[in-house]
């Protein structure tokens, strides 16, 4: 076997296809800001609330990626579903769920989504096409095909939107998935995040091909490198895949390039990379802080992100502070919702 | 000597076959790869090859004909030099024509076809079924039909549900159990898939969490076990991790447990395997109606249900109830032979041990109580224990492994609602301890058998 190569060093490359992407009114970036502030916010909180043992098991925050689910989310319409892994939190909130509902989901009470019975990775809501929340790596390609395949069968328009990590890229059934996607031309956006290590093993040591737009080559799939750290790439590049899924033309490939922060989950390290190549990362091409450089570039006043900062943290807190003083499930709930 | 042409078995399931043309006639010149007939059943339409040559010298069989039995001869060849004369004389090769089938074979999926027809069902002297109202018109149909009709009737009511698997659609079903389906409801809810058991299950499953009501046809349950992270993390928990708000009405279904001379990656039963799981049903039926009535309550089960068919069942006929929307509530065993000596449980084909044995053993003046599961998840503990206090007395019978077996699970039920009762230790039938072998006679001695259950039941009766 071949050594392993050492992991690219490199940060997520600006610009793939050349050109600015389309500039955000005032008003989207400042929705953009809120957003992935809420989603930052929340992460962090939940990061002390697990070392407080307030959160057991797994937690895998999505600190650094705040940009992918926040721009894709600017692009779908009403309808559209999302379906991710088991970092998903992100994910819930963009989609609008509520704050409290996904803490307390996390601190196992009876008013987390899943009355505390699922958990960080597995958490739905009907009422925001939020489709879970899966821990098995790569199962949520095929079901996200599923969502595709149930808005054909409809004759619908709306798209399925289906996330999922340059680790589980590489896990077979994404590939079945891709097959009958494209063959039956079900409306998915396959949107790989790709935030360079798959837990602690680095993109070049688990990767043949390791530019995720084109894992859809053999398949007919188009797939488009994108800046997953400015979220106005991303919106611009959503907006052009959910365009081709709604004219029935099939499914789209979108490699986010991102960047994780944290660990895999909280347990993890980190060793498997440097202080510097994070610290870089978040210096070079935060994506809040990118929004935020622009708004102040834009004359928006100290005072008005600030508002936006405390409206953000007592979201934040207020959902801490019921996560943590709900009650557990009652114990009759170990035997409900088996079967319906 | 003349040589004999014999009715050729497609299938080892095939018992018996339409004559449905001659394409040459009495005294024409035969060369070896002519294809001299063409047989039909309800499966398929085959082609008859000549292995020998010389002159079809008789027809015996006319076309036309109908339930012609595999291995009957249907023609008289003879070689250079004979004559009508010699007509007399012919004899029996050991099955000397091969049999091609007229559309192209699931290339390496698809049945063999095999000397030796399986056996047919005994007779069942069957206690009336309780849900079928008195008076009630039957009609016999095989089990491949009740269950095709039963899945027709389940989309004419609901535009909701659909099927898709491998072969289901234009090949008409591997099995041909969704035989007609496509022209009636066209392709979009009659899909052939690719050969992708892990991403066809979750895609039927994804689209089962926005309500659409999927029925997943795998070609023998042996290739789920490619989809089973699909079918148990994803179908089984969802409803659970989601605090009830979000399941799955799910149908997978497909032959399973032992076919015949396919060999260990073919052969397995899966019983106990999808019945350990929490969030599943999990049904088995053995008798034509019970596939029909049970199939509808499948799919109309707001829950993933595993319904595990048989492969060696598909082509034997039942009586099935003439009602408009026949069902059968899952969850609930019947009791198709009343007896007081023993309780006999099985489901699926190891009813066929089971009742052969009620019958070996009502000769020698032991009256078994024969009581068919249906279902395994959720199990009727309750008609077994109810029985079990009856006979105290239990022989459980399946084509699966004893370990972990759900012969074993029915053990454990008895012990614990029943022990006071028991006059005997449980015994178990079962398949033997090993990967399914090919060879004939190993298979058998694999496979429980009839003579098994009833030494086992001779034993708890101290006889």
């Amino acid at each position: 076997m071949a050594a392993p190569k050492k992991a690219a060093a490199s940060p997520p490359q600006d610009k793939t296809d050349g050109g600015s992407p389309p500039e955000f009114t005032r008003e989207q970036e400042l929705k953009a800001l809120r957003d992935m502030l809420l989603i930052r916010r929340f992460e962090e909180k939940a990061g002390q609330l697990y070392g407080m043992g307030a959160i057991g098991g797994f937690c895998h925050l999505y600190i650094g990626q705040e940009a992918v689910v926040v721009g894709m989310q600017m692009a779908l319409k009403q309808g559209d579903q999302v379906i991710t892994g088991y970092r998903d939190h992100g994910h819930m909130l963009a989609t609008g769920m509520d704050a409290n509902g996904v803490m307390a989901e996390l601190t196992g009470r009876r008013g987390g989504y899943s009355k505390g019975k699922g958990g960080s990775m597995h958490m739905f809501s009907k009422e925001k096409h939020f489709y879970g929340g899966h821990g098995i790596v790569g199962a949520q390609v095929s079901l996200g095909t599923g969502l595709a395949f149930a808005n054909h069968y409809r004759s619908n328009d709306n798209v399925s939107v289906t996330y999922f990590g340059d680790g589980a890229a590489n896990q077979g059934q994404v590939y079945e998935s891709f097959n009958m996607a494209e063959l039956w031309k079900l409306p998915v956006i396959y949107v790989i995040e790709n935030n360079r290590y798959a837990m602690g093993t680095s993109v070049s040591r688990a990767s043949a091909q390791q530019d995720f737009s084109r894992r859809g080559v053999s398949f007919n799939i188009p797939g488009k490198q994108v800046d997953g750290m400015d979220v106005r790439a991303v919106k611009a590049a959503g907006e052009e895949a959910a365009a081709w899924c709604r004219a029935g033309k099939g499914p789209f490939i979108l490699e986010m390039q991102t960047y994780r922060y944290r660990g895999h989950s909280m347990s993890d390290p980190a060793k498997y990379r440097t202080r510097e190549e994070v610290e870089k990362v978040r210096h070079d091409q935060d994506p809040i802080e990118q929004v935020r450089n622009r708004l102040l570039a834009a004359k928006v006043s100290e005072q008005d992100l600030k508002a936006i900062d405390a409206e953000v943290r007592d979201i934040v807190n207020a959902a801490a502070d019921f996560a943590q003083h709900d009650p557990e499930p009652d114990a009759a709930e170990l035997w409900t919702d088996v079967y319906r | 000597m003349p040589i004999q042409v014999l009715m050729p078995a497609l299938s080892p399931t095939m018992e018996k076959g339409n004559l449905a043309k001659w394409l040459k006639k009495e005294g024409e010149t035969i060369k070896s790869g002519d294809v001299i007939a063409e047989i039909e059943t309800d499966k398929a339409t085959m082609e008859v090859e000549a292995t020998d040559e010389g002159t079809l010298g008789k027809i015996l069989i006319p076309e036309g004909t109908a339930d012609v039995a595999v291995n009957t001869p249907i023609a008289t060849i003879l070689a250079d030099g004979e004559s009508a004369a010699d007509l007399g004389k012919a004899s029996a090769p050991a099955r000397q024509e091969k049999a091609a089938e007229s559309a192209p074979p699931a290339a390496a999926k698809a049945e063999a076809p095999q000397p030796k027809a399986a056996p047919s069902a005994p007779q069942v002297v069957a206690e009336p079924d309780p849900e079928v109202p008195a008076g009630t018109e039957m009609v016999t149909q095989t089990i491949r039909e009740a269950l095709r009709d039963a899945m027709a009737e389940e989309m004419r009511r609901d535009a909701d549900v659909f099927v898709m698997g491998e072969e289901v659609a234009e090949y008409q079903g591997a099995y041909k159990v969704t035989q007609g389906l496509l022209q009636e409801f066209g392709a979009k809810r009659v899909i052939d898939t690719p050969i992708t058991e892990h991403g066809f299950a979750g895609v039927g499953v994804g689209a089962a969490m926005t309500g659409l009501k999927p029925i997943v046809e795998f070609m023998t349950f042996n290739f789920a076990m490619q989809a089973i992270d699909q079918i148990i993390n994803s179908a089984a928990k969802t409803l659970y991790m989601s605090g009830g708000q979000m399941g799955c009405s799910i149908v997978f279904r497909g032959p399973n447990g032992a076919a015949a001379r396919v060999a260990a990656q073919h052969s397995q039963d899966y019983s106990s395997w999808y019945s350990h799981i929490p969030g599943l049903k999990v049904v088995a039926p053995y008798s034509a109606a019970d596939a029909k009535g049970l199939l509808k309550a499948a799919i109309r089960d707001p829950n993933p249900v595993i319904f595990l068919e048989n492969e060696v069942l598909y082509g034997h006929t039942g009586e099935v109830p003439k009602l408009d929307d026949f069902i059968i509530p899952i969850g609930k065993a019947r009791i198709v032979r009343s007896g007081s000596h023993v309780t006999i449980i099985s489901w699926s084909n190891g009813m066929t041990y089971a009742l052969k044995a009620a019958d070996e053993l009502a000769k020698d003046g032991i009256e078994a109580e024969v009581i068919d599961l249906r279902t395994l998840r959720p199990m009727d503990t309750e008609t077994i224990v109810n029985s079990v206090k009856k006979t105290g007395r239990a022989v459980t019978v399946e084509e699966g492994w004893a370990q972990s077996g759900v012969g074993a699970e029915i053990a454990a039920r008895i012990m614990e609602n029943a022990f006071d009762y028991l006059d005997a230790p449980v015994a178990r039938v079962s398949g033997k301890d090993v990967p399914m072998p090919y060879a004939a006679n190993l298979e058998k001695l694999a496979l429980p058998s009839a003579a098994e259950v009833v030494e086992a039941a001779k034993a708890v009766c101290y006889r």
